[in-house]
């Protein structure tokens, strides 16, 4: 368990963050410039705060109340920096063991034979780094920092300079890690269909404060928290394999209610996480008939929020979980969308994008 | 050897090969500390800072015998520093070893300024990467920034002999022009300029500079190119 507690003067703003990471996969979810990194950066004991305390399984990092500071080379946080910063000077191979080196004797420790096959790098070991491609460059840091036998993973957006296609390549990895390594990780990401796919737990910043706390289905399912904005915003489904067809789609069993997906590569049991882009569901208050879409939710209207602008965010209860659509305000009157009618949610199949499809 | 001996007068042999011992001497003993005050000048914040990189550059632009007057009344016999270092045994004054100091003086901000660009360039974040990963500050600097600015130090540590090779004015005013313990191969050259019929000497002994110094200049750049393609990731 880590727990973090700061004060840090960031221009423009204040920065006053609490929060509590548990095992597993804790995202620092927000805007840019809300101060994520300055969070991770005093984690890893790159950057003093003016004021907190930071401890790790009971040990503590850094409390400036009492002048306790641990300098970042004996914290073993295993980094992984936004644009890599593997050393150039280094062949691939000389750079996963660069922290070997240092690790303590005693410390658990990943063999770099296991590491270059959970990560797919043996064929790059003998090339420098100047003539890897971005996804290969930041592949090599994940083993990098996994390889100093780090207590901690922490990953300050690990994708933001990757274009789309990198992205979907390197997410896997942070998956296999989560459910392979089992090593606890704080990863610093602004987007949603990341936070859907690896966080155990979310932390919400807004303007350098802690806006909530929870689950990533809690807090993605909830209408009140969009730090993505209100395009981005979409619920999470916990759902089962339960079959394959030949026709390419493959059927979740999310609460009794069948999902269709485009096929994905997982075994029939398996428990994915699904990721609903509240903008690409359509409700109903009849059950359809005659309509391509094959996903329909049944589902009675929790809340309904709306603000300023033409639209409107209706949050569904399905025995699927919670459900969030995008509407507009328009429909929601002519439709009576308020707090207990019953409606369904209609998503279409190929509205689900791989990257809204994550392990566990 | 024995040809160049027979080509050259002993007394030219001499101080060529005196040259030589003191350039290197000078250049070797001046870096480690030009390697940490350009570290320092690079990338640290510290008070006096701005009076450190004035200190350092002060040999570049004083007139050279300025330098080797104040080399003398420091380092004299009679001097503080040199009167202290004469009780244990160590004597500048009108020695090779003070020629060698003069040489490393006035050498000296060359190799600063050369390292402390290379320095410049190295990415912190690059530091702070091997810092999470374990290494404490001086592996950091064995691991990361050495290797990568050794090209930059490599042009220091030729500039500073070349430098050393070519110094004349402190040193003749600090140690003087003794043939066998001072007489280096500028001041050698000028004295034979002095006495009628030095002219042949004085051309053999520029020829040799030259050689010394394009010769140095070639094996730095080999090196250096051989150090940029490991730093440069290639």
């Amino acid at each position: 368990m880590l727990t973090v507690s700061l004060q840090h003067a960031l221009p423009g703003f204040g920065l006053d963050v609490q929060f509590e990471a548990p095992p597993g996969v804790t995202v620092l979810f927000g805007r840019s410039g809300t101060g994520k990194t300055t969070v991770i950066q005093v984690v890893a004991g790159l950057l003093r705060p003016d004021q907190g305390r930071v401890a790790l399984e009971g040990e503590v990092l850094c409390d400036t109340s009492r002048g306790q500071w641990l300098p970042p080379h004996k914290r073993r946080m295993g980094y992984v920096f936004q644009e890599g910063r593997l050393f150039p000077h280094l062949t691939v191979r000389q750079n996963l063991a660069f922290g070997q080196w240092f690790a303590p004797r005693a410390a658990k420790r990943e063999s770099l034979e296991r590491v270059v096959e959970l990560l797919g790098i043996g064929p790059l070991l003998h090339r420098r780094p100047g003539h890897l491609s971005g996804g290969e460059k930041q592949r090599v840091a994940i083993g990098r920092a996994l390889l100093s036998a780090p207590r901690m993973i922490l990953a300050d957006e690990p994708l933001s300079a990757l274009d789309e296609a990198r992205k979907a390549e390197i997410l896997p990895y942070f998956e296999r890690l989560r459910d392979e390594i089992g090593i606890p990780m704080l990863y610093v990401s602004h987007s949603a269909a990341e936070v859907a796919r690896l966080a155990t737990t979310v932390v919400v910043l807004q303007d350098g404060r802690v806006q909530r706390q929870g689950t990533a289905a809690e807090v993605l399912g909830d209408p009140a928290v969009m730090p993505a904005g209100v395009r981005a915003a979409g619920a999470l489904l916990q759902a089962r394999v339960a079959r394959h067809h030949s026709d390419g789609l493959t059927e979740l069993d999310a609460g009794g209610v069948p999902l269709f997906l485009p096929q994905i590569a997982k075994a029939p049991g398996s428990v994915v996480r699904v990721r609903i882009s509240a903008h690409e569901v359509i409700l109903s208050r009849h059950r359809p008939e005659g309509l391509s879409a094959l996903n329909i939710l049944p589902g009675t209207v929790e809340h309904l929020r709306t603000g300023g602008g033409p639209g409107a965010m209706v949050s569904l209860t399905t025995p699927a979980g919670r459900v969030l659509a995008r509407v507009t305000r328009r429909s929601a009157q002519a439709l009576g969308l308020e707090t207990g009618a019953e409606c369904f949610a209609i998503v279409k199949t190929v509205s689900i994008a791989p990257e809204d499809i994550g392990g566990g | 050897m024995s040809a160049e001996a027979a080509w050259l007068g002993p007394e030219e042999w001499q101080a060529v090969m005196l040259s030589l011992r003191v350039s290197i001497w000078a250049t070797l003993a001046a870096l480690p500390l030009a390697v940490f005050v350009a570290y320092a000048l690079a990338r640290w914040q510290f008070p006096g800072k701005q009076i450190v990189n004035s200190l350092v550059h002060l040999p570049l632009i004083l007139p050279p015998v300025v330098t080797g007057y104040l080399l003398l009344m420091l380092f004299g016999t009679k001097g503080p520093v040199g009167g202290a270092l004469q009780q244990i045994g160590i004597v500048f004054a009108f020695r090779w070893t003070g020629a060698a100091l003069a040489a490393a003086v006035m050498a000296f901000p060359l190799m600063v300024r050369a390292i402390r660009l290379s320095v410049e360039a190295v990415d912190p974040k690059l530091e702070q990467a091997a810092a999470t990963l374990g290494a404490s500050r001086l592996m950091c600097f064995a691991t990361i920034t050495l290797p990568m600015i050794l090209p930059g130090l490599i042009a220091g540590v030729v500039l500073g002999f070349a430098k050393a090779m070519g110094e004349f004015g402190a040193t003749i005013t600090f140690v003087s022009s003794i043939p066998g313990q001072t007489q280096t191969l500028p001041s050698a050259i000028y004295t034979f300029l002095q006495v009628p019929g030095g002219e042949t000497a004085a051309l053999r002994l520029t020829l040799v500079s030259i050689a010394i110094a394009l010769t140095a200049l070639l094996l730095s750049e080999l090196l250096a190119r051989r150090a940029a393609d490991r730093a440069g990731g290639r």
